[in-house]
């Protein structure tokens, strides 16, 4: 639910990544947070458990400047993707304007995946938004493992259990090495600036 | 579902969060949606909190008490206020999309600052 401020000339926007845990929605937000040190001056905000794992959600806002005259202001949201944690996930969603769904490529991951993704449409159902309108870029994530000889899921065996259906936008991405990272988000903020724009016209 | 709102209403609501609320000692005042975005925020001076991180923080919080309220039967929970030692936070619902923070210190009671929220919130209603 992006609200747009007339008086400031401000355009706020919610993107939330979403899917099973330890897959790598929180090392996105690092490395996004890292990568861009200059340009956000605020703390990333997390709200994680003792043993380090998303207890709530991360927030990471970023000012990606003009367009139109309008200032742009993202905010990133993350879930906790543990399977117990359903009722703080489905809370994040409120309001969401656009879904980076980060898939862990893990070959022992494949059905943990698809859980997650039947579990954002039931949430996404819960606060009438239909997957299929909404903007949605894939991520298959941890392909840098490739290289130490962890078994992954091949992108086209992905590609099909999870994006047959949406034909959304996906990228072979390592969060932790920022392989693909800049480029999923810009991709997602592209999509629903346009979303937002023909929902205005 | 996206929503604008443009000056002239933006223009009403800071005008009543001014008198009402910085006016009579509140430190900052900040109206938001339940999705954690920033409709309208005032300070007494400068800002000194990062707003963003607050109304991301307080809409979860929000969400998460009224979800706490519903199973144990109740539709929500009137007063939600923390205490610090110096700085205090009230957060009241608006309506079903919209909630008011104010942070404030410690001359102001809360009970005056709750019948001062309830007057605003009236007033807003009109607006939003």
């Amino acid at each position: 639910m992006a609200f747009i401020n007339q008086k400031k000339k401000e355009v706020q926007v919610k993107i939330v990544y979403y899917g099973p845990g330890r897959g790598g929605k929180t090392t996105n937000l690092e490395y996004i947070h890292r990568k861009f040190s200059e340009r956000i001056k605020a703390e990333m905000v997390t709200i994680k458990t003792q043993g380090d794992r998303t207890l709530f959600f991360d927030f990471l806002p970023f000012n990606i400047g003009k367009i139109k005259g309008y200032d742009i202001k993202i905010q990133l949201y993350t879930v906790p993707g543990q399977v117990k944690y359903n009722a703080t996930r489905a809370l994040v969603l409120r309001g969401v304007d656009g879904i980076v769904f980060v898939a862990d490529a893990m070959v022992v991951r494949k059905d943990k995946n698809i859980s997650a993704l039947d579990n954002l449409q039931e949430n996404l159902n819960m606060f009438n938004t239909d997957i299929y309108k909404i903007p949605l870029v894939m991520q298959y994530n941890k392909m840098d493992l490739a290289k130490q000889g962890i078994p992954l899921l091949s992108y086209n065996t992905l590609e099909e259990s999870l994006n047959c259906k949406f034909k959304a936008p996906a990228f072979k991405a390592s969060a932790l090495k920022g392989i693909n990272v800049v480029q999923t988000m810009k991709k997602i903020i592209h999509m629903t600036l346009i979303s937002l724009q023909k929902e205005f016209k | 579902m996206s929503y604008s709102l443009g000056q002239k209403q933006l223009d009403g609501i800071e005008d009543i969060l001014k008198k009402e609320l910085i006016d009579v000692g509140v430190q900052c005042v900040f109206l938001i949606d339940m999705a954690g975005n920033i409709i309208a925020d005032l300070h007494e001076g400068e800002v000194v909190h990062d707003i963003y991180s607050l109304a991301a923080l307080a809409a979860g919080n929000f969400g998460a008490v009224s979800a706490m309220a519903k199973i144990i039967g109740e539709d929500e929970f009137s007063l939600l206020f923390h205490k610090g030692k110096k700085e205090n936070i009230h957060f009241s619902k608006v309506s079903q999309e919209f909630l008011l923070i104010t942070i404030f210190g410690n001359l102001i009671s809360l009970g005056f600052l709750r019948l001062k929220v309830t007057e605003v919130i009236d007033k807003i209603k009109h607006i939003l």
